[in-house]
């Protein structure tokens, strides 16, 4: 029967021009901004999506690891699809597909048969098991249902199996990242402290960063220093990997045997203490050696920071191949500061990038105008303050925190800047507000190769000083008028 | 008029059928079982579909399925642009969904039209009171901030369904205090096997809210007709339409690409519903057929050679004002294709292509490629039914290898056997493919290129296709050391 709604029926309408002309104006103003503000239920484009995305990566960065979706199976399909367009690389999760009667009888009969087929086929080192939303409510229990299994034969008693519990009505994908890595963490390095034993290796957390770039960047800095390290969570050649004709299932990440091992590790440091604050707290508790959580290091004082401590660390001293990075990086910012000085900037994105991009742009006099976070946290917001505080370029810069993108466009278009710095989805505002957008964060589905483009060390100052002035230089080209064309900039 | 069984050299039913078992031999026992039904060699002569469908998925085997949400935002509802679209329920799903189908729209962004991700996004508090309330508040919300919204569809996630909320009552309730349609479609993902029951659930919805609530303003015509299920990837309904235009019909409405839900809701006025995918949207033509008496037809605009048929097959429903349009029509096309395929055809004559994507693409797109010289060796679709098998087993070749919601690990073993010249599947087989260095081109998304449909379409196709399987950088995949 039609019209369930009982609404009246009527002529189809089209809306006038003068109609369509006044709306476009009213979104524009501030009292739209404060009605978008004063929204209390309705989310409208959010930065950030849901746990079990931050689960895989983290799934990926560890040797032959099959990630495993304990779920719906269009759950799965989304994670992969959302890291094949941002990587444009294969990432390979199986799910097990639960439908209506796993809500009535459990998800345990489609996980202990998605298990025996997914080791037959795909013959994985480790299966990392994460959950989507369905089963949490109906409250399966992973710990239980995974004995089950082994008992049952369905995987092999050997096979490391952790999982985490990742819902997404809970935190956003970092807080996946950190449980997914924590599980895989805790498995790998069960009964495995040896007393007295010391690796004299650094066991380094890079966090929930899909920029495979900056993980090739931190191995180079380990390598310039002399320094051994274990990279936990490595997913730079598995979200990287070269095409020579051969399709690799699990092309990379960190070898089981050596994160087993990085229990006994002289050192750990995690440069993305917001998405591994778990994980942290608890190695810090169970791990021997010395342990460091810094902020990610973006920008010159950042990296300095980060140099300081693998040297203090290590004992070693900051190579000199490093400092004369570091002179060549101060060196273009200092040769580029005309192009960004004074400039206004919306940025927005998870917590550990938005902290290196305030920092970064501080350095380069540039003005942090708006920053949004939508999972944000009062830790957050008070780590951006004093970012802000410190710095008189940051005296005017608004904190937004749990805003959206939707919010984010009413500032821009009532209270104007000149950039924004964030991720694909932030392109209509741009575009409305006619201004760039520098898309630094997660994901990127609409250019080539910016998750091979480093933004950490000296190396990535160097590249975002490139690209962000190139781009106000290419708009004073495109945008002035012949009398002021000229061939120097 | 059946067509004789086109053949490929090499490939027979002895040969695909050993293929398969092979293939299944690396599965347990009972998965073997089950997948078994699902992959054949093709018999055209049949008609039937020679695969089993609709089933569950198989758990831990890598399918490429989505689910029922999934079949509701991103198909049916996602690409009606004059509507807000909410993805109750958590943010993940409404986030995956954002902007990631394709579904061109016109009007104004955030004032006329609604590419954007409206979510409630549920938090553990909403999980254990229930979300009504929630969603009764920001429906207003959207209402306000979005005034120039003809309706709101509320698209449920699978908590929504878990705990037992009812959004039909909310949208009852909020619709006449809004004096806005707000349609509630119980979508939830863990509802069916795949994407296709969001589908049948979407069109159920459209049925029950929607249908019947608007009249057009303009007199009624002969010519007044609907394309349903074509939703506008990279521009295809524009396509479509003005080539319908062009002979003199009246496009009424489209569903639900760059689709206007005042338009579709007075659909049960036209005198033809066409239909493009067959899977996503029969069930309402079957409906308007029923209740109102509208004929459907099932068309195929991909490649000169099945669109100039579909013209033909229009052209025979209406008067000989359209059959001469057609004519002319079909007289200036096939020139400016020919050149299309003398340009491009001399480089892709012979060459083998495997498909494995959705709705119709798997049996429409094989003549498009037929024009271009090219032969499909394996056809396969994520979520199909039985009655698109039937359609498909004619168009494929003889003893051709056909496949039902394949997984990862046959479709990579298929590859390796048949060594196919290019490879139409989806983004998250691309760069399987890519890295075994075999030309790729997404089948779902155009490869972000596009239109694929009707005459403006062919010239983008072919050359997409030329430059899949002809780019130079294949050649650089081998190192000389």
């Amino acid at each position: 029967m039609a019209n369930n709604l009982e609404l009246a029926v009527k002529t189809v309408t089209e809306i006038p021009e003068e109609e369509i002309r006044r709306v476009r104006e009213w979104i524009d103003t501030e009292e739209y901004k404060e009605k978008n503000f004063a929204r209390q239920a309705l989310v409208i484009n959010p930065a950030h999506a849901c746990q079990p995305l931050g689960a895989q990566l983290a799934a990926h960065g560890f040797e032959e690891t099959l990630p495993f979706v304990h779920g719906s199976q269009g759950c799965a399909s989304y994670y992969r699809s959302t890291l094949n367009r941002h990587f444009r690389e294969p990432a390979p999760a199986v799910s097990d597909s639960m439908t209506e009667d796993s809500a009535v009888f459990g998800g345990q009969a489609n996980l202990h048969e998605g298990l025996e087929n997914a080791v037959a086929l795909y013959k994985p080192k480790m299966l990392a098991i994460f959950s989507s939303c369905m089963p949490e409510v109906i409250g399966d229990d992973l710990s239980a249902f995974i004995k089950n299994a082994r008992q049952k034969g369905n995987i092999p008693a050997d096979l490391p199996a952790p999982y985490a519990n990742t819902p997404s009505f809970n935190g956003s994908h970092i807080h996946g990242y950190d449980s997914m890595l924590l599980s895989i963490l805790k498995t790998l390095t069960e009964g495995k402290v040896v007393e007295g034993r010391c690796t004299g290796k650094l066991n380094f957390i890079a966090g929930c960063d899909f920029n495979t770039g900056n993980y090739r960047e931190y191995r180079r800095i380990f390598e310039a220093f002399g320094i051994p390290y274990t990279f936990l969570a490595d997913i730079s050649d598995s979200f990287d990997s070269p095409n020579d004709g051969r399709y690799r299932l699990y092309p990379g990440g960190t070898l089981l045997a050596e994160a087993g091992d990085s229990v006994n590790g002289k050192a750990t440091l995690t440069v993305g203490p917001l998405a591994t604050a778990k994980t942290f707290a608890w190695i810090k508790e169970a791990w021997a050696g010395k342990h460091a959580a810094l902020p990610m290091p973006m920008g010159i004082a950042r990296t300095d920071a980060f140099l300081m401590k693998l040297s203090e660390l290590f004992g070693k001293p900051v190579p000199e191949c490093l400092k004369a990075e570091r002179g060549r990086a101060v060196d273009a910012m200092t040769d580029a500061h005309q192009y960004m000085h004074g400039k206004k900037f919306a940025v927005y994105g998870d917590p550990d990038y938005l902290l290196g991009y305030v920092s970064f742009l501080l350095e380069m006099g540039a003005r942090p105008h708006h920053v949004l976070c939508s999972k944000g946290s009062k830790k957050l917001e008070k780590e951006i303050r004093s970012l802000l505080d410190a710095s008189p370029c940051g005296k005017d810069g608004g904190i937004y925190m749990n805003k959206d993108l939707w919010h984010l466009r009413s500032l821009v278009v009532t209270d104007p800047v000149d950039a924004m710095i964030g991720d694909t989805h932030g392109k209509f505002i741009a575009r409305d507000a006619k201004i760039p957008l520098f898309r630094f964060g997660f994901p990127v589905f609409d250019r080539v190769n910016k998750h091979r483009y480093p933004l950490i060390g000296y190396q990535g100052a160097i590249n975002m000083v490139t690209e962000i002035c190139n781009k106000f230089i290419d708009i004073v080209d495109e945008t002035c008028d012949d009398g002021h064309f000229e061939m120097m900039r | 008029m059946a067509n004789p069984a086109k053949k490929i050299e090499g490939i027979t039913r002895e040969s695909t059928q050993a293929m398969i078992d092979k293939t299944l031999s690396e599965y347990p026992e009972k998965a073997r079982k089950k997948r078994a039904p699902h992959l054949a060699p093709n018999d055209p002569s049949s008609c039937t579909a020679c695969v089993k469908s609709n089933r569950k998925t198989v758990p831990g085997v890598m399918s490429a399925r989505g689910c029922a949400y999934a079949g509701a935002k991103g198909v049916v509802w996602g690409p009606i642009r004059d509507m807000v679209h909410v993805s109750h329920g958590p943010v993940g799903c409404g986030w995956y969904s954002w902007g990631t189908r394709r579904n061109l729209m016109s009007g104004v962004h955030g004032v006329t039209n609604f590419a954007m991700q409206f979510t409630s996004d549920f938090q553990e508090k909403d999980i254990v009171y229930g979300g009504d309330k929630k969603l009764a508040v920001l429906l207003k919300e959207a209402s306000d901030l979005f005034p120039l919204a003809k309706g709101i569809s509320v698209l449920s996630e699978c908590p929504v369904g878990l705990i037992g909320d009812d959004i039909g009552s909310v949208a009852k309730k909020m619709s006449g205090e809004l004096d806005l349609p707000v349609i509630p479609c119980n979508c939830e993902g863990f509802r069916g096997v795949s994407q296709s029951l969001g589908h049948h659930i979407s069109n159920d919805t459209i049925r029950d809210y929607v249908i019947e609530t608007r009249e057009f303003a303009e007199p009624e015509t002969p010519y007044d007709v609907a394309l349903i299920g074509d939703y506008n990837i990279g521009g295809d309904v524009w396509s479509v339409k003005s080539l319908l235009e062009e002979i003199g019909l009246h496009v009424k409405a489209t569903w639900t690409g760059d689709g206007e839900v005042e338009r579709i809701a007075a659909t049960h006025k036209v005198k033809l519903n066409i239909i493009h995918c067959y899977r996503s949207m029969n069930y309402m033509a079957r409906v308007m057929e029923e209740k109102y008496g509208i004929p459907w037809l099932e068309l195929n605009f991909f490649g000169p050679t099945k669109i100039r048929e579909s013209l033909r097959k229009l052209a025979d429903r209406f008067d000989d004002r359209i059959k001469e349009n057609v004519a002319k029509a079909i007289d200036k096309y096939d020139a400016r294709m020919q050149a299309v395929i003398d340009e491009y055809r001399p480089r892709l004559e012979g060459k083998k292509v495997m498909l494995y994507v959705g709705g119709l693409r798997p049996r429409h797109t094989v003549n498009a490629y037929e024009d271009l010289g090219m032969v499909v060796v394996g056809s396969g679709y994520e979520f199909a039914h039985n009655d698109d098998y039937e359609r498909t087993s004619p168009e494929m070749p003889d003893a051709t290898v056909i496949y039902d919601d394949a997984s990862e690990y046959e479709l990579e073993r298929f590859v390796d056997e048949l060594k196919p010249d290019l490879v139409g599947s989806g983004i998250k087989e691309k760069y399987v493919f890519q890295k075994m260095g075999l030309p790729f081109r997404q089948m779902h998304s155009w490869d972000y290129s596009g239109p694929y449909h009707g005459y403006q379409g062919f010239p983008v196709f072919a050359r997409d296709i030329d430059m899949a399987v002809n780019s130079p950088t294949w050649g650089l995949v081998k190192s000389p050391f």
